[in-house]
């Protein structure tokens, strides 16, 4: 079977043998200044290929990613409650009311929380994991499908289960009841000193199968020679991991913590199918989306929901951008920076 | 010139920390553990579809007793449920096309042409992966709904096309890349054109990586919750997710059934999932791997 991306790709003798193909520098990047065979293609014609291959993704793209970026940021100088033409110019004010709210104020500590706990709950445990299962152990890729279930759920059904797992007659507090620990049971979805908690164990629920599936791809690329060298070297099973296997899955765990980060600031899915827009506030787990929404869209104000999408944004963008300059820079050699450099 | 065997997996060479053949029985003990948390609420889900109300109410954690098909059976028996399914297949089948059309189009071209301003296209569609739909949600509602899409499937698949495209590009660059250069020379000696190439030698040989994208959109077609809400309100154009959830509010004492419709909704993405499970993984390693 051929497989895509996943290994590196074919080196010819044309190519040469870079451990990372860096993403942009293009095939011809690497054949040599020989001018290319007959028949190469005139200019107009090449620019013409270039249009009609290319220009249709270009256009949807730029229509319907890059424009309603641009269009938020325009609508959210306005009062407008999404009919007719924006007039009703505000200036800044949207901005000062996002600023001084102290709703807003509670979404980015739940959001900030959210992104904190993600890391540090399933960064460690999902690490663990995938070396447990990197082991030569039967079932493995039977494991592997079935630890990867509960990413590939949608998360409204996500939501709806775990909603009716959690709420205060449900199984999780009929379990404990029938298991004597009924002294155990919460309101784990409404008592806001329990709920965020609760909201940390569904989503480490449903994404940390697709982190250790991560590093156990990570670990997998890692060459045997060198724990063969190692193992030869008198290294203990341990000192093996500590010393190569983890500082060789950095790149990995770095790629695997951004993806993280961007995820968490951008939460809506679960928040809003379990608490709903009005009570996740009342219950501490409501997100930048889920308050984008409420005070956007269901009441009416597209101006201010716009503006609250770009403080959205821009905090993604800045926080994307220090993670990129300072954690990601040594290993993604310009996968998403590639042009700036 | 091994030149079709184009780029196979490496990392299928295992470890060789296997000492033992069977591992340990703790190692097993911790899958075993994990395992049964990963699935429990999934078991759950369904077990409970088998369940009637009076046994949820009376033992919310127990097993059906006795057995009741009931829920399931009104469920696929109405029409709502398989007009929802109707509509989630072909907003994942379109979207998975253009997807893939675009995106293999616009890849081919940055993998294999020169041409200024092609690190500026390339970042472009990357700062794409950055920012996941929820930052656009309210102006991507508000431009659908002055193109006149709303209630129409086309405006989730139009949008759902162009967030697609970042993830299939980051993909299918370096895939197109390591196409030897001496196909193309070869197709041109003979004659053939660029886009000719293309279509002959660059559409079939990119096939496996064409089939992990397009799993990837559709799995996420099928699954997207926050564009369907904004842009469909009317129920016959709902699509799963929002069929969920409108069941569930619709009849939220009815929690058996409500279980029941949704293990059903769930079966097709993990049919898929469970069919495709090596491409989704290694497309997504490599989507991450750059």
């Amino acid at each position: 079977m051929i497989e895509p991306a996943g290994g590196a790709p074919l080196l010819t003798d044309k190519q040469p043998p870079q451990g990372t193909v860096t993403a942009g520098d293009g095939a011809h990047a690497a054949s040599p200044a020989a001018p290319r065979p007959r028949r190469r293609p005139t200019d107009w014609r090449k620019r013409l290929e270039i249009t009609l291959l290319a220009g249709p993704a270009i256009l949807v793209f730029v229509s319907f990613v890059i424009f309603p970026v641009v269009l938020a940021g325009y609508y959210g100088f306005f009062r407008w409650k999404g009919f007719g033409p924006a007039t009703d110019f505000v200036g800044f004010e949207n901005y000062m009311i996002i600023l001084q709210d102290s709703a807003f104020h509670d979404v980015l500590r739940h959001n900030g929380f959210i992104l904190v706990l993600s890391l540090v709950l399933q960064g460690p445990i999902a690490i663990i994991l995938a070396l447990l299962l990197n082991q030569k152990i039967r079932g493995r890729s039977l494991i592997r499908v079935l630890i990867f279930v509960p990413y590939i759920i949608s998360e409204v059904i996500v939501g709806i289960g775990w909603g009716l797992m959690l709420q205060t007659s449900g199984s999780v507090n009929g379990l404990l009841e029938s298991v004597g620990l009924g002294a155990l049971q919460k309101d784990w979805l409404s008592d806001p000193s329990i709920a965020i908690w609760s909201l940390m164990v569904i989503i480490s629920w449903k994404y940390i199968g697709f982190a250790v599936i991560l590093f156990l791809a990570g670990l997998q690329s890692i060459p045997d020679e060198l724990f063969e060298a190692a193992a030869i070297d008198g290294a203990s099973y341990w000192q093996i991991q500590r010393t190569i296997t983890l500082p060789l899955l950095g790149p990995t765990v770095r790629i695997w913590a951004f993806l993280s980060i961007i995820g968490s600031l951008q939460l809506f899915d679960l928040v809003f199918i379990i608490w709903g827009q009005y009570v996740a506030s009342t219950a501490g787990t409501s997100t930048m989306a889920t308050y984008m929404v409420a005070n956007g869209r269901t009441s009416g104000n597209f101006g201010y929901g716009s503006a609250v999408a770009v403080v959205m944004f821009l905090i993604s963008l800045v926080i994307a951008l220090i993670y990129q300059r300072y954690v990601l820079s040594r290993d993604t050699a310009g996968a998403l920076t590639e042009g700036k450099k | 010139m091994t030149v079709l065997e184009a780029p196979t997996r490496q990392h299928k060479k295992r470890p060789p920390r296997d000492r033992q053949e069977w591992g340990s029985p703790a190692t097993y003990f911790i899958a075993f553990v994990f395992i049964a948390l990963c699935l429990g609420p999934v078991i759950y889900i369904i077990l409970g579809g088998f369940r009637d109300n009076s046994q949820i109410t009376n033992s919310p954690a127990g097993f059906p007793n006795p057995w009741n098909l009931d829920n399931y059976a009104e469920v696929l028996a109405s029409s709502t449920f398989w007009q929802q399914v109707g509509n989630s297949a072909i907003a994942g089948i379109a979207t998975t096309l253009g997807v893939v059309t675009l995106g293999l189009m616009a890849s081919f071209i940055l993998a294999r042409y020169t041409f200024a301003g092609r690190g500026a296209m390339y970042s472009l569609f990357a700062a794409g992966l950055m920012f996941p739909m929820t930052v656009a949600i309210t102006p991507l509602y508000i431009l659908v709904r002055d193109l006149g899409l709303m209630n129409s499937l086309a405006g989730v698949i139009l949008p759902q096309i162009a967030f697609g495209l970042p993830v299939t590009i980051i993909i299918l660059v370096p895939f197109l890349k390591a196409i030897p250069d001496e196909i193309e020379e070869a197709a041109s000696i003979d004659g053939t054109s660029r886009l000719g190439f293309f279509f002959r030698m660059v559409v079939p040989l990119s096939l496996p990586g064409v089939v992990t994208t397009g799993i990837l959109a559709f799995v996420a077609s099928w699954n997207s919750y926050l564009l369907p809400l904004f842009i469909l309100s009317d129920q016959a154009s709902y699509t799963l997710p929002l069929g969920v959830q409108a069941f569930a509010s619709q009849y939220s004492v009815d929690t058996a059934k409500v279980l029941a419709f949704t293990s059903l909704s769930m079966i097709p993405a993990l049919i898929f999932f469970t069919l495709f499970e090596r491409r989704i993984v290694g497309g997504l390693t490599g989507a991450v791997k750059g």
